[in-house]
């Protein structure tokens, strides 16, 4: 049973070394009826690195989050994690295969404390039946401990403890964003998707958030992809960036390559595409 | 319970010395509790002395001895304050750093005490450290508290705790003698050395390292441990800066000589649940502490339903009626004892409970006046709220309120030990059991500071009342005279619009000019809430600072303090006649208040030059730009145009020398 709750459990199995291939994305198609939202993009996540997707707004970065984490399923194109193939599944079996995000909206329980709500994080990840959780008893009394030991290691890393019983409705929205960031890695993800985390935030609170960022990254070890529109943070935070346009993939390498490439300069500026 | 120092043969004279006391005397008894991952850890005095021991011989072992100074900053958290200890049991120093100092103050203390070695919390403290380590050659080693975010920095003088304590604990394994050897080193000593440098606030200019004599330290811990009888069945819980003098001799040196049980909160930000959770039996807090739980408490009661409100406020009438007599023990009547308690039941206990007050057998609030009605409010309720006047140069205590001599307006008689007098020119002077060596490096300034009959001016300047209790009125270089040659204590008129809830900060002008003005910052959530309450919208600090609804509100504040001012004989000619709201907060980190939160007169003066110029020259209004440094050191920069306010001033009432009283 320990297996499952030690944290790491999950990344230490995979047999894939720091900087090997954790997740990759063979041409993929996806339509929404005659809208081409991603039209035949590769890209790869290697394992132990800060990856961001950018883009102008409607260039597909959203979608293509939602691909990775199983949500849409692509017309075209395999995904590869962890080295098996897989075209078809559930985003709950993403979840369970190790993936977990945020999202650009908060999508929190408003009505549940802070402690709560990352608890659900675990989810995926208890084993008691409906009976034995309800009762409290025996092996599933040992595995919520334990649990809620993981959970309260990821309060103190956020430094939540303030707001540790508070409904999360009641926090400020930077504050939701870190506990949304807290209940996705609650759920031990080996890829943590990030859909633009610093997103309506100020200063203080974005130099907040990329610290936790990195040390997510530098401590855990964990794969982090990223959407997010302050340029600044993505070339501090990224080891490598793919940008989209129009759901095309245009330019792909370290934050200094991206920056020097002129279609990613011109899908900025608004140069006309004709 | 064995008494104080019959089983150690003589009394102890240092804190190390109190130690190994403590871990025979009270070895089961915590001494130590800690809040990690929501649960409350804890420590025994015995435990407490092995992990101090342990670190204590790690740092020997990389090289920490007599005499070297070791800096300490960060937040309330065990190892740092077993650091002390651990650094103490090697006659080094510490010198605590006060944690929120930018890094240039924080190098400026560092420099002058010559650190060798740096114990910190945690990576933000590195970094500051690491940020100017060029400029401090003497600085060796620094170690570190917690472990996150530093795993892939150079390593070569950086260590965590844990590892060294690990090495003293190998050091100990290697050597059977070893441990016999540190304890032996520490029984040796006659407490005739360096205790600790105490780093001033800095209320007037660079910091100065106040150095304390370990022996002396612990006579005035020990006296006013007696004073308030404290013992191994207190416990407090150590909330205020660790670099602060009354931090350092609430928690750690009245703590070690009484044994209580000392805890620390998980984090600043949860010091308030904390409180509740832990209900400590000794507290202290500056009165501004107070003022913000009055505040909450008040605020929270407008939201309250109708049946609520009437309760508290019929039963605080009760408590305003009786509470302070019951407290003291004086004759009440029958209706009067059964309305306080059924409002004990009602509304006291429950409101103690969850600001954290139901242990709590003395409370001390020190460092500024407090205003007579907040502190009838805490002694009303049944908490034994006292005053205290004090110095760091003093270690601490000058002045402290006895039980059933309590009084808003004063600090009270000497405490044992004491001598205290006032100078020719009003300023008061003491000499205490705990008082300091010199300031260090700074001979000068000792001199300066030491009368030649061996007494410490304060600086303050005092008078004594009728009943023989001192009385502050303000520090003594900032009281001077208006052109007119009345007497102008700033402080005295500052506090009086303090005291209003809304006005969180006052400054006042007036030496050698025609009249006297004020800056003022309101309260953002008192007069925030007003204006949520009134349908008031406002995006900041700044914008609801500016309403015209807002300054009339604080116009009703200044003429009521004019008004009282003129019933006061000696403050009559210092009525305010013009004032402006300042459109930021007085800031710490902008070098407008002190790291305790006291105004820094001289600096503010300087920095709003054209504010004062356009509060003496009739200008109704001023357009300022303020540059403001943000937490991270970073510089930007505010403008606004400040709108200044006339205001009536009041005949003076001659014939009420007594009623000033």
């Amino acid at each position: 049973m320990n297996q499952h709750i030690d944290p790491g459990s999950l990344r230490a199995d995979d047999g894939i070394e720091k900087g090997g291939m954790l997740l990759h994305v063979d041409n993929i198609s996806l339509s929404f009826g005659g809208v081409k939202a991603i039209s035949d993009v590769s890209f790869d996540i290697k394992k132990g690195e800060i990856r961001a997707i950018i883009g102008p707004n409607g260039a597909g970065k959203t979608s293509m989050l939602n691909v990775i984490n199983g949500f849409y399923h692509p017309q075209e194109g395999t995904i590869t994690f962890r080295g098996e193939k897989r075209r078809r599944m559930k985003p709950h079996a993403a979840a369970s295969q190790g993936i977990a995000r945020t999202f650009q909206n908060i999508a929190l329980f408003k009505g549940m404390t802070t402690l709560d709500n990352i608890m659900t994080g675990r989810m995926t990840l208890m084993h008691g039946n409906l009976l034995t959780q309800a009762l409290w008893v025996g092996p599933a009394q040992r595995e919520e401990l334990a649990h809620r030991e993981t959970v309260e290691k990821i309060i103190d890393f956020l430094e939540i403890e303030h707001i540790r019983k508070t409904p999360v409705g009641r926090l400020p929205y930077g504050l939701q964003k870190r506990v949304e960031l807290g209940r996705a890695l609650a759920a031990d993800p080996a890829l943590l998707l990030l859909d633009e985390p610093m997103a309506g935030m100020n200063l203080e609170e974005k130099e907040d958030m990329s610290r936790f960022v990195l040390d997510v990254n530098q401590q855990f070890g964990t794969t982090v992809a990223l959407i997010e529109h302050d340029m600044g943070v993505v070339m501090d935070l990224s080891d490598r960036v793919v940008v989209l346009d129009y759901g095309r993939k245009i330019g792909d390498g370290t934050p200094d390559e991206v920056r020097n490439n002129q279609n990613v300069i011109d899908a900025y500026l608004g140069v006309s595409h004709d | 319970m064995p008494s104080t120092g019959s089983d150690a043969g003589r009394k102890p004279v240092t804190f190390p010395q109190y130690l190994l006391l403590n871990a025979s005397r009270f070895a089961d008894r915590t001494a130590t509790r800690h809040k990690d991952l929501g649960i409350w850890q804890s420590w025994t005095w015995k435990q407490q002395f092995e992990e101090i021991r342990a670190f204590s011989i790690g740092l020997q072992e990389i090289g920490v001895g007599e005499g070297d100074k070791v800096a300490i900053v960060g937040t309330n958290r065990p190892r740092l304050y077993w650091t002390f200890c651990a650094v103490q049991a090697l006659k080094a120093i510490p010198v605590p750093v006060y944690a929120d100092a930018v890094a240039e103050e924080m190098a400026y203390v560092l420099n002058h005490a010559g650190v060798r070695l740096a114990v910190v919390q945690d990576q933000e403290q590195v970094d500051k450290i690491l940020s100017f380590s060029d400029e401090i050659p003497l600085l060796k080693d620094v170690v570190y508290d917690e472990p996150r975010g530093l795993r892939d920095y150079d390593h070569t003088h950086l260590r965590e705790f844990a590892e060294v304590q690990k090495t003293g604990r190998e050091a100990m394994e290697a050597d059977s003698g070893r441990a016999k050897a540190w304890a032996d080193a520490i029984e040796a000593s006659d407490g005739e050395e360096v205790s600790v440098f105490l780093y001033t606030s800095g209320t007037t200019g660079r910091s100065k390292g106040v150095v304390l004599k370990a022996r002396t330290s612990v006579k005035a811990a020990c006296d006013t441990a007696e004073f308030d009888h404290l013992s191994e069945n207190d416990n407090v819980l150590a909330y205020l800066p660790l670099a602060w003098a009354g931090d350092h001799y609430l928690n750690y040196a009245q703590g070690y000589v009484s044994g209580l049980c000392m805890a620390c909160p998980e984090s600043p930000e949860t010091v308030a649940h904390d409180l509740r959770e832990i209900g400590p039996s000794f507290y202290f807090a500056p009165p501004r502490v107070f003022e913000q739980l009055l505040t909450n408490v008040m605020i929270r009661m407008e939201d309250g339903g109708a049946i609520k409100k009437w309760m508290f406020r019929h039963y605080l009438d009760v408590a305003n009626k009786y509470g302070e007599a019951i407290l003291e023990g004086r004759s009440v009547p029958l209706g009067g004892r059964i309305g306080y308690w059924l409002g004990e039941m009602l509304v006291y206990g429950p409101l103690k409970n969850t600001l954290g007050f139901s242990n709590i057998r003395t409370a001390y609030t020190a460092g500024e006046a407090i205003g007579p009605d907040l502190f009838s409010f805490f002694r009303a309720l049944g908490i034994n709220l006292k005053q205290l006047y004090g110095q760091t140069e003093a270690f601490l205590y000058v002045t402290a309120q006895k039980d059933g001599e309590i009084h808003a307006d004063t600090v009270g008689k000497a405490v044992p030990d004491v001598e205290i007098k006032i100078s020719d020119d009003g300023e008061v002077l003491f000499k205490s059991p705990g008082m300091f060596v010199e300031y260090y490096a700074d001979a000068e300034k000792t001199k300066e500071t030491f009368t030649d009959d061996g007494f410490v001016r304060t600086g303050d300047a005092g008078i004594f009342d009728a009943r023989g209790d001192l009385k502050i009125i303000d520090r003594a270089k900032d009281v001077g005279k208006l052109r007119s040659g009345s007497l102008f204590a700033p402080k005295y008129i500052e506090n009086k619009l303090k005291f209003f809830p809304n006005i969180r900060e006052a400054v006042a002008f007036g030496d050698d000019r025609d009249f006297v003005t004020v800056f003022l910052n309101i309260d953002l959530a008192a007069v925030g809430n007003w204006a949520e309450r009134n349908n008031i919208s406002y995006a900041s600090y700044q914008e609801l600072a500016g309403l015209p609804q807002v300054y009339e509100m604080m116009r009703e504040h200044v003429d009521q303090v004019n008004r009282d001012l003129s019933g006061e004989e000696l403050m009559a000619g210092s009525q305010i006649a013009r004032f402006l709201v300042l459109h930021k907060e007085l800031d710490a980190d902008d070098g407008e208040l002190t790291r305790t939160q006291k105004v820094r007169r001289g600096f503010i003066e300087e920095r709003y030059t054209p504010l004062i110029e356009a509060l003496y020259d009739g200008s109704a209004e001023k357009y300022v730009e303020t540059e403001v440094t943000f937490e991270d050191g970073r510089k930007g920069s505010i403008s606004a145009t400040v709108q200044i306010s006339d205001m009536h001033t009041h005949p003076a009432v001659g014939a009420t020398k007594e009623a000033a009283e």
